[in-house]
C-alpha cells in the first residue's frame, strides 16, 4: 500500500514537471504557427528591416525595423540609467551600508518591485512627461527618454537584488585578504570584490534588461506610441511589445495585420530568450 | 634594540564574549614568536589585533594598548600599518587573478606604476617565497591552478612583495601536507632574517621546530612566554605542561 502510494506521488510530480514543459512547447508552437505564416506575405528581411509600419494600409506594410529600434533605444536608455545606479546601490548595500540602514535599503527596494507596472506608468505620465516635455522644451514629453527613466525605475530591483546577492557572497576571505595587505576599503572593492563577483552583476543586469524590454504597460502609456524610426532619444517611439498589446484588439484574426503580430511576438520571444540564456551562461560561470 | 610591539594589559571583547584577557607582552625583532595554544584561546585574535584586522568583526572593543614600534596601531594610519605588517592566512586565499597579478597586487595597490619596477619585484618577492622556480614560465595562468602547498607560498609572496615589517603567520600549514608545510617552515626561517615574524599554530611540533621564543594562550589569557627550548623542556606551568603533552586541546 505504501508502495502504491509512494508510486502515485511520484507520477504525479512527474506529471507536474512535464506540464511545465509542455505547456512551453505548446506555446512556442502555437506562436510559431500563426507568426510564421506572415512570410507568406512579406519576406523575413523585410519584415525585420522594412522602415515603414502601415499594418492596415492596402497593401500592408509590415516592416519593424522602427519597432525594434523604439525598443531597443528604450531598453538602452534604461540601462544605462539602471546599471550604474543599480550596481552602485548593490555595492552600498553588501559593502558598505550599517546594517540598519541595509535593511531599510532592501525593504524600499523590494517595495519598489512590488509597484505594478501600470500604476509606475501612470505615475511616469503625469509627473515625468511634462517634466521632460519642459526641460527640453519638446512638443510633447511622451518621448524614449520618458519611457527609459520609468523602465530603470523597473529594472533596478531585479538588478540591485541578484548583484547584491553575487557581491555577498564573495568569499569574506578575499576581503580579508586584500585588507590585509594594506587595500583601502574602495580598492578592496574595485580591485576584488567586484572581479570576484562580476559574472553574478553581469547576470543581474541581463536578467534587469529582460525585464526591461518584456515591459509593456509603462512604455505604451508613456512613450507616445509612434511607430516612426526613432531619429533621438526625445522624439516619440513605439516598442515591441506596446504594439501588440495596442493592435491586437483590433486586428482582424487570421488577418495579415495578425500574422504580423504574432511574428513580433516570435521575435521579442527570441530576444528574451537570448537574453536569459545568457544571463544563464554568466550565473553558472560563478559556479 | 627596538621592541617591534609592546602589548600593554590588552582586553578584546567580541560582543558579550571577552577574547583576551589582561595579555601583556613584547615582541621582538627579527624572531619568529609561536604562539600556540587550543581553539578558543585568543591566539588568532591576538595575531589580527597586530594588524587591526579585529576592527572589521562586527562588535568588537577593546582595552589596554597594542604598541608597534612605540606609536600606538591606532595612531597609524590603518593602511599603511597592514602595509607594513603583512599577514599569511589559514586558508591559502589567492585573489582571483593571474599569479603574477596576485603578486603584483599590493605593489601595484601602493602606487608602483613602473611596468619593469614590478615585474622586478615580482620576481624578487616570488624568490623569497621559494616559488619563483616553480611558477617562472607559467606566470599568467590562474593562481587557482596552483597547489594548495605552492597557493600559500604564493599568498607569502604576495605579503613580501609589499615589503613588511612584520608578517603574520595565521596557522599557515593547517591545510598543507608534511612536504608543503616544509617548504613553508624553511621559508620562514630564512625570512626572519629580514623581517619579524609572529606563527599562530596548532601544530605543537612547528612551534618547536620553528619559533625563537613560544606564547602560550589559554582561554584568552596568556599563560606562559619564554624560549621555545625552554617552553618545551622546563614548562613554569602545569597547564603549558600539559598542553605541549597533549593532554588537551
Amino acid at each position: 500500500m505504501r508502495k502504491f502510494k509512494e508510486f502515485i506521488i511520484e507520477k504525479l510530480i512527474l506529471i507536474c514537471g512535464i506540464a511545465s514543459i509542455f505547456f512551453v512547447v505548446l506555446i512556442f508552437l502555437f506562436l510559431l504557427k500563426e507568426g510564421l505564416a506572415v512570410f507568406n506575405i512579406v519576406s523575413p528581411f523585410q519584415f525585420l528591416f522594412g522602415k515603414s509600419w502601415y499594418p492596415i494600409s492596402e497593401p500592408p506594410q509590415l516592416g519593424i525595423l522602427p519597432l525594434i529600434l523604439g525598443s531597443l533605444l528604450v531598453t538602452l536608455g534604461a540601462a544605462i540609467i539602471s546599471i550604474p545606479i543599480g550596481v552602485g546601490c548593490a555595492i552600498y548595500i553588501a559593502e558598505v551600508a550599517l546594517l540598519k540602514i541595509k535593511e531599510i535599503l532592501k525593504a524600499g527596494i523590494a517595495l519598489l518591485a512590488d509597484i505594478p507596472s501600470v500604476v509606475l506608468g501612470f505615475i511616469g505620465m503625469v509627473t515625468l512627461v511634462p517634466l521632460v516635455k519642459n526641460i527640453f522644451n519638446l512638443p510633447t514629453g511622451l518621448t524614449a527618454l520618458s519611457g527609459s527613466i520609468m523602465l530603470a525605475f523597473m529594472a533596478m530591483p531585479t538588478i540591485v537584488s541578484i548583484a547584491e546577492d553575487a557581491l555577498y557572497s564573495v568569499p569574506k576571505n578575499y576581503k580579508e585578504g586584500a585588507f590585509a595587505l594594506g587595500a583601502t576599503h574602495w580598492q578592496t572593492i574595485y580591485r576584488v570584490i567586484l572581479p570576484a563577483a562580476s559574472s553574478g552583476i553581469l547576470a543581474a543586469i541581463m536578467l534587469g534588461i529582460g525585464r526591461v524590454i518584456g515591459e509593456t504597460m509603462a512604455v505604451m502609456m508613456i512613450t507616445g506610441n509612434a511607430a516612426v524610426m526613432p531619429q533621438s532619444i526625445l522624439v516619440p517611439v513605439r516598442t515591441l511589445t506596446a504594439t501588440i498589446a495596442a493592435e491586437m484588439g483590433e486586428a482582424v484574426v487570421g488577418g495579415e495585420h495578425y500574422f504580423a503580430l504574432f511574428a513580433i511576438g516570435i521575435v521579442l520571444f527570441i530576444i528574451s530568450f537570448a537574453i536569459n540564456v545568457t544571463a544563464d551562461l554568466f550565473l553558472h560561470k560563478r559556479q | 634594540m627596538v621592541i617591534k610591539f609592546g602589548i600593554k594589559d590588552l582586553n578584546i571583547w567580541f560582543g558579550s564574549t571577552q577574547a583576551l584577557k589582561h595579555v601583556s607582552m613584547e615582541v621582538l625583532p627579527n624572531e619568529i614568536l609561536s604562539v600556540i595554544g587550543p581553539s578558543n584561546s585568543g591566539k588568532t585574535t591576538f595575531l589580527r589585533m597586530l594588524n587591526r584586522l579585529n576592527d572589521l568583526n562586527p562588535g568588537f572593543r577593546m582595552s589596554g594598548e597594542v604598541i608597534f614600534e612605540k606609536e600606538n596601531v591606532k595612531k597609524i594610519d590603518v593602511e599603511l600599518l597592514r602595509r607594513k605588517i603583512g599577514m599569511v592566512f589559514a586558508l591559502p586565499l589567492p585573489l582571483p587573478l593571474s599569479i603574477f597579478e596576485n603578486v603584483a597586487y599590493g605593489v601595484r595597490m601602493h602606487g608602483l606604476a613602473n611596468k619593469k619596477r614590478i615585474a622586478e619585484k615580482v620576481e624578487d618577492a616570488l624568490k623569497q617565497g621559494y616559488l619563483w622556480d616553480e611558477v617562472k614560465d607559467r606566470m599568467s595562468e590562474s593562481a587557482f591552478k596552483l597547489s594548495g602547498g605552492q597557493q600559500q607560498r604564493l599568498c607569502i609572496a604576495r605579503t613580501l612583495a609589499v615589503e613588511p615589517d612584520v608578517i603574520l603567520f595565521d596557522e599557515p600549514c593547517s591545510g598543507l601536507d608534511p612536504i608543503s608545510t616544509a617548504k613553508v617552515e624553511d621559508a620562514m626561517v630564512k625570512l626572519k632574517e629580514k623581517y619579524t615574524i609572529v606563527l599562530v599554530t596548532n601544530n605543537v611540533k612547528q612551534a618547536a621546530r620553528v619559533g625563537d621564543r613560544t606564547a602560550f594562550f589559554l582561554s584568552g589569557e596568556l599563560i606562559e612566554l619564554d624560549k621555545t627550548e625552554k617552553i618545551f623542556t622546563v614548562p613554569q606551568d602545569k597547564r603549558t605542561d600539559g598542553y605541549i603533552r597533549g593532554k588537551f586541546g
